[in-house]
Protein backbone atom coordinates (compact mmCIF):
# COMPACT_ATOMS: atom_id res chain seq x y z
CA UNK A 1 0.00 0.00 0.00
CA UNK A 2 1.34 3.30 -1.11
CA UNK A 3 -0.52 6.77 1.00
CA UNK A 4 0.60 8.75 -1.95
CA UNK A 5 -1.85 6.76 -4.11
CA UNK A 6 -4.55 6.05 -1.67
CA UNK A 7 -4.80 9.76 -1.10
CA UNK A 8 -4.66 10.74 -4.79
CA UNK A 9 -7.60 7.92 -5.54
CA UNK A 10 -9.82 9.02 -2.45
CA UNK A 11 -9.60 12.23 -3.61
CA UNK A 12 -10.85 11.97 -6.86
CA UNK A 13 -13.81 9.82 -5.96
CA UNK A 14 -15.15 13.00 -3.81
CA UNK A 15 -17.63 14.09 -6.46
CA UNK A 16 -18.90 10.63 -6.88
CA UNK A 17 -18.91 9.75 -3.25
CA UNK A 18 -21.13 13.05 -2.49
CA UNK A 19 -23.57 12.35 -4.96
CA UNK A 20 -23.89 8.30 -4.07
CA UNK A 21 -24.34 9.01 -0.63
CA UNK A 22 -26.60 12.11 -0.97
CA UNK A 23 -28.62 9.46 -3.19
CA UNK A 24 -28.73 6.68 -0.40
CA UNK A 25 -29.84 9.85 2.16
CA UNK A 26 -32.53 10.45 -0.53
CA UNK A 27 -33.75 7.07 -1.07
CA UNK A 28 -34.12 6.45 2.51
CA UNK A 29 -35.89 10.09 3.14
CA UNK A 30 -38.47 9.85 0.22
CA UNK A 31 -39.49 6.02 1.36
CA UNK A 32 -39.86 6.55 5.08
CA UNK A 33 -41.40 9.39 4.48
CA UNK A 34 -43.97 7.34 3.17
CA UNK A 35 -44.51 5.41 5.94
CA UNK A 36 -47.08 7.03 7.88
CA UNK A 37 -49.39 6.92 5.01
CA UNK A 38 -48.21 3.37 4.59
CA UNK A 39 -48.60 2.59 8.00
CA UNK A 40 -52.66 4.11 8.17
CA UNK A 41 -53.70 2.33 5.28
CA UNK A 42 -52.15 -1.03 6.35
CA UNK A 43 -54.78 -3.18 6.65
CA UNK A 44 -56.60 -2.28 3.10
CA UNK A 45 -52.52 -2.50 1.85
CA UNK A 46 -52.58 -5.94 3.54
CA UNK A 47 -55.76 -6.95 1.75
CA UNK A 48 -54.47 -5.86 -1.73
CA UNK A 49 -51.20 -7.18 -1.32
CA UNK A 50 -52.81 -10.33 -0.37
CA UNK A 51 -54.45 -10.24 -4.31
CA UNK A 52 -51.35 -9.64 -5.61
CA UNK A 53 -49.52 -13.26 -6.98
CA UNK A 54 -47.23 -14.51 -4.98
CA UNK A 55 -43.62 -14.16 -7.22
CA UNK A 56 -44.75 -10.88 -7.64
CA UNK A 57 -44.29 -9.99 -3.91
CA UNK A 58 -41.21 -12.40 -3.49
CA UNK A 59 -39.56 -10.34 -6.79
CA UNK A 60 -40.11 -6.83 -4.47
CA UNK A 61 -39.17 -7.49 -1.26
CA UNK A 62 -42.76 -7.74 0.04
CA UNK A 63 -43.51 -11.29 0.55
CA UNK A 64 -43.94 -12.48 4.43
CA UNK A 65 -43.32 -8.97 5.31
CA UNK A 66 -45.50 -6.72 7.49
CA UNK A 67 -45.36 -3.45 5.72
CA UNK A 68 -47.09 -1.89 8.28
CA UNK A 69 -44.53 -2.94 11.24
CA UNK A 70 -41.45 -0.35 11.17
CA UNK A 71 -39.22 -3.01 11.01
CA UNK A 72 -40.95 -4.87 7.52
CA UNK A 73 -41.54 -1.65 5.96
CA UNK A 74 -37.90 -0.63 6.38
CA UNK A 75 -36.71 -4.02 4.89
CA UNK A 76 -38.42 -3.06 2.03
CA UNK A 77 -36.79 0.64 1.83
CA UNK A 78 -33.46 -1.47 2.39
CA UNK A 79 -33.28 -3.37 -1.22
CA UNK A 80 -33.77 0.02 -2.52
CA UNK A 81 -30.89 1.06 -0.87
CA UNK A 82 -28.88 -2.06 -1.58
CA UNK A 83 -29.56 -1.28 -5.82
CA UNK A 84 -27.65 2.04 -5.05
CA UNK A 85 -25.13 0.27 -3.17
CA UNK A 86 -24.39 -2.60 -5.66
CA UNK A 87 -24.54 0.16 -8.35
CA UNK A 88 -21.95 2.32 -6.37
CA UNK A 89 -19.58 -0.72 -5.37
CA UNK A 90 -19.94 -2.29 -9.15
CA UNK A 91 -18.96 0.86 -11.02
CA UNK A 92 -15.73 1.78 -8.63
CA UNK A 93 -14.73 -1.95 -9.22
CA UNK A 94 -15.05 -1.52 -13.13
CA UNK A 95 -13.21 1.69 -12.33
CA UNK A 96 -10.37 0.55 -10.46
CA UNK A 97 -7.69 -0.63 -13.25
CA UNK A 98 -10.12 -0.42 -16.01
CA UNK A 99 -10.76 3.07 -17.16
CA UNK A 100 -7.10 4.41 -17.26
CA UNK A 101 -6.03 1.79 -18.92
CA UNK A 102 -9.02 2.68 -21.38
CA UNK A 103 -7.94 6.11 -21.37
CA UNK A 104 -3.84 5.17 -21.58
CA UNK A 105 -3.17 7.04 -18.84
CA UNK A 106 -1.56 4.00 -16.60
CA UNK A 107 2.18 4.39 -17.75
CA UNK A 108 2.15 7.19 -15.73
CA UNK A 109 1.64 5.41 -12.53
CA UNK A 110 2.73 2.34 -13.61
CA UNK A 111 6.35 3.44 -14.44
CA UNK A 112 6.82 4.83 -10.64
CA UNK A 113 8.96 3.26 -8.38
CA UNK A 114 5.95 0.90 -7.53
CA UNK A 115 5.07 -2.36 -7.45
CA UNK A 116 1.39 -3.42 -9.64
CA UNK A 117 0.34 -5.22 -6.23
CA UNK A 118 1.27 -1.81 -4.56
CA UNK A 119 -1.12 0.33 -6.74
CA UNK A 120 -3.81 -2.38 -6.77
CA UNK A 121 -3.82 -2.61 -3.07
CA UNK A 122 -3.77 1.52 -2.78
CA UNK A 123 -6.66 1.97 -5.30
CA UNK A 124 -8.93 -1.26 -3.72
CA UNK A 125 -8.53 1.15 0.05
CA UNK A 126 -9.33 3.60 -1.32
CA UNK A 127 -12.48 2.16 -3.00
CA UNK A 128 -13.51 0.70 0.05
CA UNK A 129 -12.97 3.85 2.47
CA UNK A 130 -15.33 5.55 -0.01
CA UNK A 131 -17.61 2.86 0.34
CA UNK A 132 -17.59 2.60 4.32
CA UNK A 133 -18.45 6.41 3.91
CA UNK A 134 -21.40 5.87 2.20
CA UNK A 135 -21.98 2.52 4.22
CA UNK A 136 -21.72 5.37 7.29
CA UNK A 137 -24.42 7.87 5.57
CA UNK A 138 -26.76 4.53 4.83
CA UNK A 139 -26.86 3.77 8.74
CA UNK A 140 -27.05 7.28 9.84
CA UNK A 141 -29.72 8.07 7.52
CA UNK A 142 -31.73 5.01 8.20
CA UNK A 143 -31.86 5.71 12.11
CA UNK A 144 -32.87 9.18 11.73
CA UNK A 145 -35.53 8.83 9.43
CA UNK A 146 -36.97 6.10 10.83
CA UNK A 147 -36.99 7.68 14.30
CA UNK A 148 -38.36 11.06 12.50
CA UNK A 149 -41.39 9.04 10.53
CA UNK A 150 -42.17 5.73 13.03
CA UNK A 151 -44.41 8.18 14.61
CA UNK A 152 -44.16 6.12 17.74
CA UNK A 153 -44.59 3.09 16.81
CA UNK A 154 -42.68 0.70 18.38
CA UNK A 155 -39.62 -1.42 16.43
CA UNK A 156 -36.72 -3.60 17.37
CA UNK A 157 -33.83 -2.63 16.38
CA UNK A 158 -31.76 -5.67 15.72
CA UNK A 159 -33.05 -6.64 12.62
CA UNK A 160 -31.85 -3.24 11.43
CA UNK A 161 -28.82 -3.50 12.85
CA UNK A 162 -28.30 -6.95 10.85
CA UNK A 163 -29.30 -5.22 7.52
CA UNK A 164 -27.09 -1.97 7.81
CA UNK A 165 -24.23 -4.60 9.47
CA UNK A 166 -24.40 -6.48 5.79
CA UNK A 167 -23.45 -3.89 3.78
CA UNK A 168 -19.55 -4.00 3.96
CA UNK A 169 -19.37 -7.38 2.81
CA UNK A 170 -22.02 -6.56 0.12
CA UNK A 171 -20.42 -3.78 -1.40
CA UNK A 172 -17.13 -5.43 -1.05
CA UNK A 173 -18.41 -7.98 -3.24
CA UNK A 174 -19.51 -6.31 -5.82
CA UNK A 175 -16.38 -3.94 -5.65
CA UNK A 176 -14.42 -7.48 -6.58
CA UNK A 177 -17.06 -8.66 -8.89
CA UNK A 178 -16.78 -5.56 -10.82
CA UNK A 179 -12.75 -5.59 -10.67
CA UNK A 180 -12.17 -9.20 -11.73
CA UNK A 181 -14.85 -8.35 -14.72
CA UNK A 182 -13.01 -5.42 -16.06
CA UNK A 183 -9.41 -7.26 -16.38
CA UNK A 184 -11.14 -10.37 -18.14
CA UNK A 185 -13.11 -7.30 -20.84
CA UNK A 186 -10.11 -5.99 -23.34
CA UNK A 187 -11.20 -2.45 -22.77
CA UNK A 188 -13.17 -0.62 -20.72
CA UNK A 189 -14.42 2.31 -22.30
CA UNK A 190 -16.83 3.43 -19.70
CA UNK A 191 -17.98 2.09 -16.75
CA UNK A 192 -22.05 2.65 -16.67
CA UNK A 193 -22.80 0.36 -18.79
CA UNK A 194 -20.66 -3.11 -17.16
CA UNK A 195 -21.66 -1.51 -13.79
CA UNK A 196 -25.48 -1.40 -14.58
CA UNK A 197 -24.82 -5.06 -15.79
CA UNK A 198 -23.37 -6.93 -12.81
CA UNK A 199 -25.64 -4.95 -10.35
CA UNK A 200 -28.81 -4.70 -11.85
CA UNK A 201 -28.01 -8.36 -13.54
CA UNK A 202 -27.59 -9.57 -9.50
CA UNK A 203 -30.38 -8.04 -8.81
CA UNK A 204 -32.96 -9.18 -10.73
CA UNK A 205 -31.48 -12.69 -10.60
CA UNK A 206 -32.75 -12.64 -6.99
CA UNK A 207 -35.95 -11.15 -7.86
CA UNK A 208 -36.93 -13.84 -10.68
CA UNK A 209 -34.98 -16.33 -9.84
CA UNK A 210 -37.47 -18.14 -7.78
CA UNK A 211 -39.09 -18.14 -11.60
CA UNK A 212 -36.40 -20.59 -12.97
CA UNK A 213 -38.06 -23.70 -10.59
CA UNK A 214 -35.69 -25.69 -9.74
CA UNK A 215 -32.34 -24.55 -11.04
CA UNK A 216 -30.93 -22.35 -8.05
CA UNK A 217 -28.97 -20.10 -9.90
CA UNK A 218 -30.03 -16.92 -7.78
CA UNK A 219 -28.04 -18.81 -4.75
CA UNK A 220 -25.15 -16.76 -6.79
CA UNK A 221 -26.37 -13.55 -6.44
CA UNK A 222 -25.44 -11.15 -3.29
CA UNK A 223 -28.55 -10.26 -2.89
CA UNK A 224 -29.52 -13.39 -2.16
CA UNK A 225 -26.78 -13.79 0.14
CA UNK A 226 -28.04 -10.41 2.21
CA UNK A 227 -32.29 -11.32 1.23
CA UNK A 228 -33.45 -8.21 3.92
CA UNK A 229 -36.83 -10.48 3.92
CA UNK A 230 -34.34 -13.60 5.39
CA UNK A 231 -32.85 -11.45 7.68
CA UNK A 232 -36.38 -9.55 9.07
CA UNK A 233 -38.08 -13.08 9.20
CA UNK A 234 -35.24 -14.87 11.47
CA UNK A 235 -33.56 -12.38 12.72
CA UNK A 236 -30.41 -13.62 11.99
CA UNK A 237 -28.30 -13.94 8.40
CA UNK A 238 -28.26 -17.38 6.26
CA UNK A 239 -24.53 -17.81 7.16
CA UNK A 240 -23.98 -20.21 4.16
CA UNK A 241 -24.78 -17.62 1.54
CA UNK A 242 -22.52 -15.03 3.45
CA UNK A 243 -20.32 -17.51 3.99
CA UNK A 244 -21.02 -17.88 -0.06
CA UNK A 245 -20.40 -13.90 -0.82
CA UNK A 246 -17.09 -14.15 1.17
CA UNK A 247 -15.75 -17.09 -1.30
CA UNK A 248 -16.80 -14.75 -3.39
CA UNK A 249 -14.76 -12.11 -2.46
CA UNK A 250 -11.49 -13.98 -2.07
CA UNK A 251 -11.95 -15.76 -5.63
CA UNK A 252 -12.30 -12.13 -7.32
CA UNK A 253 -9.74 -10.62 -5.34
CA UNK A 254 -6.65 -13.60 -6.61
CA UNK A 255 -8.18 -13.69 -9.79
CA UNK A 256 -7.33 -9.89 -10.27
CA UNK A 257 -4.14 -9.31 -8.21
CA UNK A 258 -2.89 -12.72 -10.27
CA UNK A 259 -4.13 -10.92 -13.50
CA UNK A 260 -3.04 -7.82 -13.05
CA UNK A 261 0.53 -7.68 -12.02
CA UNK A 262 0.91 -10.46 -14.96
CA UNK A 263 -1.26 -8.75 -17.76
CA UNK A 264 0.69 -6.26 -19.96
CA UNK A 265 -0.45 -2.53 -19.63
CA UNK A 266 -2.25 -2.03 -22.89
CA UNK A 267 -0.54 1.63 -25.05
CA UNK A 268 -1.88 2.87 -28.21
CA UNK A 269 -0.93 1.18 -31.17
CA UNK B 1 29.39 0.94 -16.21
CA UNK B 2 26.60 -0.87 -18.58
CA UNK B 3 23.59 1.11 -17.59
CA UNK B 4 21.07 -1.05 -19.72
CA UNK B 5 21.73 -4.64 -20.74
CA UNK B 6 19.37 -6.04 -23.75
CA UNK B 7 20.03 -9.57 -24.72
CA UNK B 8 17.84 -11.67 -27.52
CA UNK B 9 14.49 -9.84 -25.72
CA UNK B 10 11.89 -10.74 -28.12
CA UNK B 11 7.75 -9.74 -28.06
CA UNK B 12 5.25 -11.05 -29.67
CA UNK B 13 1.25 -9.45 -29.01
CA UNK B 14 -0.16 -12.50 -29.03
CA UNK B 15 0.70 -13.41 -32.83
CA UNK B 16 1.69 -10.30 -33.77
CA UNK B 17 5.56 -9.22 -33.96
CA UNK B 18 6.48 -6.54 -31.16
CA UNK B 19 10.27 -7.16 -31.35
CA UNK B 20 12.23 -10.26 -31.93
CA UNK B 21 15.68 -11.22 -30.24
CA UNK B 22 17.00 -7.57 -29.40
CA UNK B 23 20.47 -7.13 -28.35
CA UNK B 24 22.03 -3.73 -27.32
CA UNK B 25 24.17 -2.25 -24.64
CA UNK B 26 24.04 1.60 -23.26
CA UNK B 27 26.76 2.51 -21.58
CA UNK B 28 26.99 5.11 -18.64
CA UNK B 29 26.93 9.03 -19.65
CA UNK B 30 25.70 8.31 -23.09
CA UNK B 31 23.21 9.57 -25.30
CA UNK B 32 22.16 6.28 -27.35
CA UNK B 33 19.69 7.04 -30.19
CA UNK B 34 16.95 4.16 -31.48
CA UNK B 35 16.11 4.48 -34.75
CA UNK B 36 12.79 3.48 -36.70
CA UNK B 37 10.11 4.17 -38.13
CA UNK B 38 6.72 4.05 -36.65
CA UNK B 39 5.70 0.32 -36.19
CA UNK B 40 9.36 -0.76 -35.75
CA UNK B 41 9.50 -1.97 -31.97
CA UNK B 42 11.21 1.22 -30.71
CA UNK B 43 7.94 1.92 -27.99
CA UNK B 44 7.52 -2.01 -27.57
CA UNK B 45 11.49 -2.12 -26.80
CA UNK B 46 10.94 1.18 -24.06
CA UNK B 47 7.35 -0.24 -22.51
CA UNK B 48 9.33 -3.69 -22.02
CA UNK B 49 12.29 -2.13 -20.78
CA UNK B 50 9.84 -0.11 -18.01
CA UNK B 51 8.25 -3.66 -17.30
CA UNK B 52 4.93 -1.94 -18.62
CA UNK B 53 5.02 -5.37 -20.51
CA UNK B 54 6.51 -8.85 -20.34
CA UNK B 55 8.94 -10.23 -22.66
CA UNK B 56 7.64 -13.18 -24.94
CA UNK B 57 11.55 -14.32 -24.41
CA UNK B 58 14.84 -12.95 -23.74
CA UNK B 59 16.25 -10.53 -20.59
CA UNK B 60 17.00 -7.06 -19.67
CA UNK B 61 19.08 -5.72 -17.27
CA UNK B 62 19.43 -1.97 -15.94
CA UNK B 63 22.02 -0.94 -13.78
CA UNK B 64 22.91 -5.05 -13.35
CA UNK B 65 19.71 -5.53 -12.45
CA UNK B 66 16.96 -7.60 -13.92
CA UNK B 67 13.88 -5.42 -15.38
CA UNK B 68 11.18 -8.13 -14.59
CA UNK B 69 12.61 -8.59 -11.16
CA UNK B 70 13.70 -5.21 -9.45
CA UNK B 71 11.37 -3.05 -11.33
CA UNK B 72 10.16 -1.25 -8.34
CA UNK B 73 13.78 -0.04 -7.47
CA UNK B 74 15.16 0.33 -10.83
CA UNK B 75 12.66 2.77 -11.41
CA UNK B 76 13.37 5.14 -8.53
CA UNK B 77 16.39 6.18 -10.72
CA UNK B 78 14.32 6.16 -14.43
CA UNK B 79 12.90 9.19 -15.90
CA UNK B 80 10.26 8.47 -18.96
CA UNK B 81 8.52 10.24 -21.66
CA UNK B 82 5.72 8.38 -23.39
CA UNK B 83 5.01 9.23 -26.70
CA UNK B 84 1.82 9.75 -26.71
CA UNK B 85 1.05 11.80 -23.31
CA UNK B 86 -2.43 10.98 -21.75
CA UNK B 87 -2.60 12.46 -17.91
CA UNK B 88 -5.35 12.68 -15.26
CA UNK B 89 -8.12 14.91 -16.69
CA UNK B 90 -8.96 17.51 -14.58
CA UNK B 91 -6.64 18.18 -12.84
CA UNK B 92 -4.14 21.30 -12.87
CA UNK B 93 -0.63 20.67 -14.23
CA UNK B 94 0.79 21.39 -10.55
CA UNK B 95 -0.90 18.95 -9.07
CA UNK B 96 -0.36 16.37 -11.19
CA UNK B 97 3.36 17.22 -11.26
CA UNK B 98 3.48 17.28 -7.38
CA UNK B 99 1.70 13.55 -7.52
CA UNK B 100 4.26 12.21 -9.19
CA UNK B 101 7.25 13.60 -7.42
CA UNK B 102 5.73 12.10 -4.17
CA UNK B 103 6.42 8.69 -5.83
CA UNK B 104 10.32 9.97 -5.07
CA UNK B 105 12.40 10.24 -2.04
CA UNK B 106 13.63 13.25 -2.77
CA UNK B 107 12.17 16.69 -2.86
CA UNK B 108 11.79 17.75 -6.52
CA UNK B 109 10.00 20.75 -6.19
CA UNK B 110 13.09 23.07 -6.95
CA UNK B 111 13.83 21.12 -10.22
CA UNK B 112 10.29 20.93 -11.06
CA UNK B 113 9.98 24.77 -11.08
CA UNK B 114 13.16 25.18 -12.96
CA UNK B 115 12.62 23.09 -15.59
CA UNK B 116 9.09 24.18 -15.96
CA UNK B 117 10.27 27.79 -16.52
CA UNK B 118 12.83 26.87 -18.37
CA UNK B 119 10.30 25.18 -20.95
CA UNK B 120 7.58 27.80 -20.53
CA UNK B 121 5.12 25.63 -18.92
CA UNK B 122 2.17 27.27 -17.05
CA UNK B 123 1.74 25.22 -13.66
CA UNK B 124 -1.69 26.33 -13.12
CA UNK B 125 -3.41 25.61 -16.28
CA UNK B 126 -5.66 22.27 -16.61
CA UNK B 127 -3.87 19.51 -18.25
CA UNK B 128 -7.36 18.58 -20.38
CA UNK B 129 -6.90 22.40 -21.50
CA UNK B 130 -3.38 22.15 -22.69
CA UNK B 131 -2.09 21.34 -26.38
CA UNK B 132 -0.59 18.69 -27.64
CA UNK B 133 2.52 20.14 -27.28
CA UNK B 134 2.02 21.77 -23.81
CA UNK B 135 1.35 18.29 -22.75
CA UNK B 136 4.67 16.97 -24.20
CA UNK B 137 6.13 19.56 -22.15
CA UNK B 138 4.73 18.54 -18.67
CA UNK B 139 6.35 15.06 -19.67
CA UNK B 140 9.17 16.14 -19.85
CA UNK B 141 9.64 18.32 -16.87
CA UNK B 142 7.62 15.06 -15.12
CA UNK B 143 10.43 12.97 -16.32
CA UNK B 144 13.23 14.66 -15.39
CA UNK B 145 12.39 16.62 -12.02
CA UNK B 146 13.59 13.76 -10.03
CA UNK B 147 17.13 13.64 -11.52
CA UNK B 148 16.91 10.01 -12.55
CA UNK B 149 20.16 8.68 -13.66
CA UNK B 150 18.73 7.24 -16.94
CA UNK B 151 16.00 8.79 -19.02
CA UNK B 152 13.61 7.46 -21.88
CA UNK B 153 12.39 9.59 -24.21
CA UNK B 154 10.30 8.03 -26.82
CA UNK B 155 9.19 10.30 -29.69
CA UNK B 156 9.64 13.00 -27.25
CA UNK B 157 10.24 16.46 -29.88
CA UNK B 158 6.88 15.87 -31.93
CA UNK B 159 4.36 18.45 -31.10
CA UNK B 160 7.23 20.88 -29.98
CA UNK B 161 7.95 24.37 -32.17
CA UNK B 162 11.53 24.22 -33.08
CA UNK B 163 12.19 27.17 -30.63
CA UNK B 164 11.22 24.48 -28.06
CA UNK B 165 12.97 21.43 -29.85
CA UNK B 166 16.19 23.43 -29.64
CA UNK B 167 16.12 24.17 -25.23
CA UNK B 168 14.57 20.42 -25.07
CA UNK B 169 18.33 19.57 -26.91
CA UNK B 170 20.52 21.65 -24.86
CA UNK B 171 18.67 20.63 -21.51
CA UNK B 172 19.33 16.81 -22.65
CA UNK B 173 23.04 18.02 -23.55
CA UNK B 174 23.07 19.14 -20.05
CA UNK B 175 21.62 16.71 -17.98
CA UNK B 176 24.09 14.31 -20.11
CA UNK B 177 27.12 16.54 -19.46
CA UNK B 178 26.11 16.29 -15.61
CA UNK B 179 26.39 12.54 -16.23
CA UNK B 180 22.18 11.48 -17.26
CA UNK B 181 22.20 8.97 -19.55
CA UNK B 182 19.45 9.34 -22.44
CA UNK B 183 17.48 6.56 -24.36
CA UNK B 184 16.59 8.24 -26.97
CA UNK B 185 13.85 7.44 -29.63
CA UNK B 186 12.92 9.08 -32.90
CA UNK B 187 12.27 8.22 -36.35
CA UNK B 188 14.24 11.86 -37.41
CA UNK B 189 16.81 11.04 -38.08
CA UNK B 190 18.08 13.81 -38.11
CA UNK B 191 17.34 14.92 -34.35
CA UNK B 192 19.29 11.80 -33.79
CA UNK B 193 22.48 12.74 -35.82
CA UNK B 194 22.77 16.00 -33.89
CA UNK B 195 22.26 14.62 -30.64
CA UNK B 196 23.07 10.73 -30.12
CA UNK B 197 26.89 9.60 -29.34
CA UNK B 198 25.42 5.84 -30.47
CA UNK B 199 22.49 4.43 -32.72
CA UNK B 200 20.77 1.25 -33.00
CA UNK B 201 18.60 1.40 -36.29
CA UNK B 202 15.49 -0.88 -35.87
CA UNK B 203 13.69 -2.18 -38.49
CA UNK B 204 10.24 -4.82 -38.23
CA UNK B 205 11.39 -5.56 -34.54
CA UNK B 206 14.72 -6.42 -35.60
CA UNK B 207 17.86 -4.55 -34.91
CA UNK B 208 19.86 -3.90 -38.14
CA UNK B 209 22.88 -1.95 -37.10
CA UNK B 210 24.34 -0.63 -33.86
CA UNK B 211 27.12 1.55 -34.22
CA UNK B 212 28.82 5.30 -33.16
CA UNK B 213 27.64 8.10 -35.17
CA UNK B 214 30.62 9.10 -36.24
CA UNK B 215 31.42 5.52 -37.52
CA UNK B 216 27.95 5.19 -39.27
CA UNK B 217 28.27 7.92 -41.45
CA UNK B 218 32.30 8.85 -41.80
CA UNK B 219 33.67 5.62 -42.36
CA UNK B 220 31.26 3.40 -43.64
CA UNK B 221 29.30 5.08 -46.42
CA UNK B 222 30.61 7.72 -48.97
CA UNK B 223 28.19 8.77 -51.45
CA UNK B 224 29.78 9.22 -55.08
CA UNK B 225 28.80 11.31 -57.91
CA UNK B 226 30.93 11.30 -60.85
CA UNK B 227 30.03 13.37 -64.06
CA UNK B 228 31.82 12.12 -66.83
CA UNK B 229 30.62 11.45 -71.41
CA UNK B 230 29.58 8.26 -71.98
CA UNK B 231 29.28 6.40 -68.66
CA UNK B 232 28.97 2.88 -68.46
CA UNK B 233 27.17 2.30 -65.14
CA UNK B 234 28.30 -0.93 -65.32
CA UNK B 235 31.60 0.46 -64.60
CA UNK B 236 31.16 0.92 -60.99
CA UNK B 237 29.51 -2.31 -60.81
CA UNK B 238 31.92 -3.15 -57.77
CA UNK B 239 31.66 -5.20 -54.48
CA UNK B 240 30.66 -2.38 -51.72
CA UNK B 241 28.61 -0.58 -54.73
CA UNK B 242 24.90 0.10 -53.71
CA UNK B 243 22.48 2.50 -55.92
CA UNK B 244 23.90 2.54 -58.68
CA UNK B 245 21.56 5.25 -60.66
CA UNK B 246 22.23 6.58 -64.29
CA UNK B 247 21.09 10.12 -64.95
CA UNK B 248 22.18 11.27 -68.76
CA UNK B 249 26.28 11.79 -67.74
CA UNK B 250 26.07 11.49 -64.30
CA UNK B 251 26.51 7.88 -61.84
CA UNK B 252 25.66 8.25 -58.42
CA UNK B 253 26.37 5.64 -56.18
CA UNK B 254 26.97 4.85 -52.25
CA UNK B 255 30.34 3.00 -51.47
CA UNK B 256 31.34 0.96 -48.07
CA UNK B 257 35.03 -0.67 -48.81
CA UNK B 258 38.29 0.55 -49.59
CA UNK B 259 38.24 3.46 -51.27
CA UNK B 260 41.18 3.01 -53.26
CA UNK B 261 39.36 0.79 -55.18
CA UNK B 262 37.38 3.53 -56.70
CA UNK B 263 39.72 6.00 -57.00
CA UNK B 264 41.91 4.08 -59.56
CA UNK B 265 38.40 3.11 -61.06
CA UNK B 266 37.90 6.75 -61.35
CA UNK B 267 41.79 7.92 -62.53
CA UNK B 268 41.00 5.37 -65.22
CA UNK B 269 38.46 8.53 -66.60
CA UNK B 270 38.53 11.42 -68.00
CA UNK B 271 36.12 13.11 -65.60
CA UNK B 272 33.89 16.54 -65.79
CA UNK B 273 33.38 16.14 -62.13
CA UNK B 274 33.52 14.05 -59.21
CA UNK B 275 32.04 14.52 -55.79
CA UNK B 276 32.81 11.91 -52.86
CA UNK B 277 30.75 12.64 -49.15
CA UNK B 278 29.95 11.61 -46.09
CA UNK B 279 25.78 10.38 -46.34
CA UNK B 280 23.30 12.27 -44.58
CA UNK B 281 22.45 10.00 -41.54
CA UNK B 282 18.96 9.86 -43.65
CA UNK B 283 20.54 8.93 -46.71
CA UNK B 284 22.17 5.78 -44.36
CA UNK B 285 18.63 5.07 -43.01
CA UNK B 286 17.20 4.69 -46.83
CA UNK B 287 20.06 2.67 -47.32
CA UNK B 288 18.89 0.13 -44.30
CA UNK B 289 15.63 0.09 -45.29
CA UNK B 290 15.86 -0.53 -48.76
CA UNK B 291 18.55 -3.26 -48.70
CA UNK B 292 15.95 -5.98 -48.20
CA UNK B 293 13.59 -4.65 -50.67
CA UNK B 294 15.72 -4.74 -53.69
Amino acid sequence: MKANIYWFELRRKRNSLLIWSASIALVALLYMGLFPTFADYAAVLQETLKRLPPEYLEAFGMAGVDLSSVTGYYSFVFTFLQILLALQASNYGFGLIAVEEGQMISDFLVSKPVTRAQILTSKLLAAFTALTLTNAVAWASSFIFVEMFREGRPYDAHPMVLMLGSIAIFQVVFLSLGLAFSLLVRRVRSVAPYGLMLSFGAYVLNAFGDLLGDVKLELITPFRHFDPTYIVRNNAYDMPLVGLSVAMIGISLAFSYWRYIRHDIPAVV
Amino acid sequence: MRIIEVEHLTKYYGKARGIEDVSFQVEEGEIFGFIGPNGAGKTTTIRLLLALIYPTRGRARIFGKDVFRYGPEIRQDIGYLPGEVFYYERMKVIDLLKYAASFYPRDCTRRMHELAEYMELDLNRRVDELSYGNRKKVGIVQGLMHNPRLVFLDEPTIGLDPLMQRRFFDLIREENARGLTVFFSSHILSEVQRLCHRVAIIREGRIVEIADMETLIRNNYKKVRVVARDLDPAYFDLPGVTHLEHTNHTVHFFYRGDINVVLRRLSALNLTDVTIEEPTLEEIFMHYYQRDES
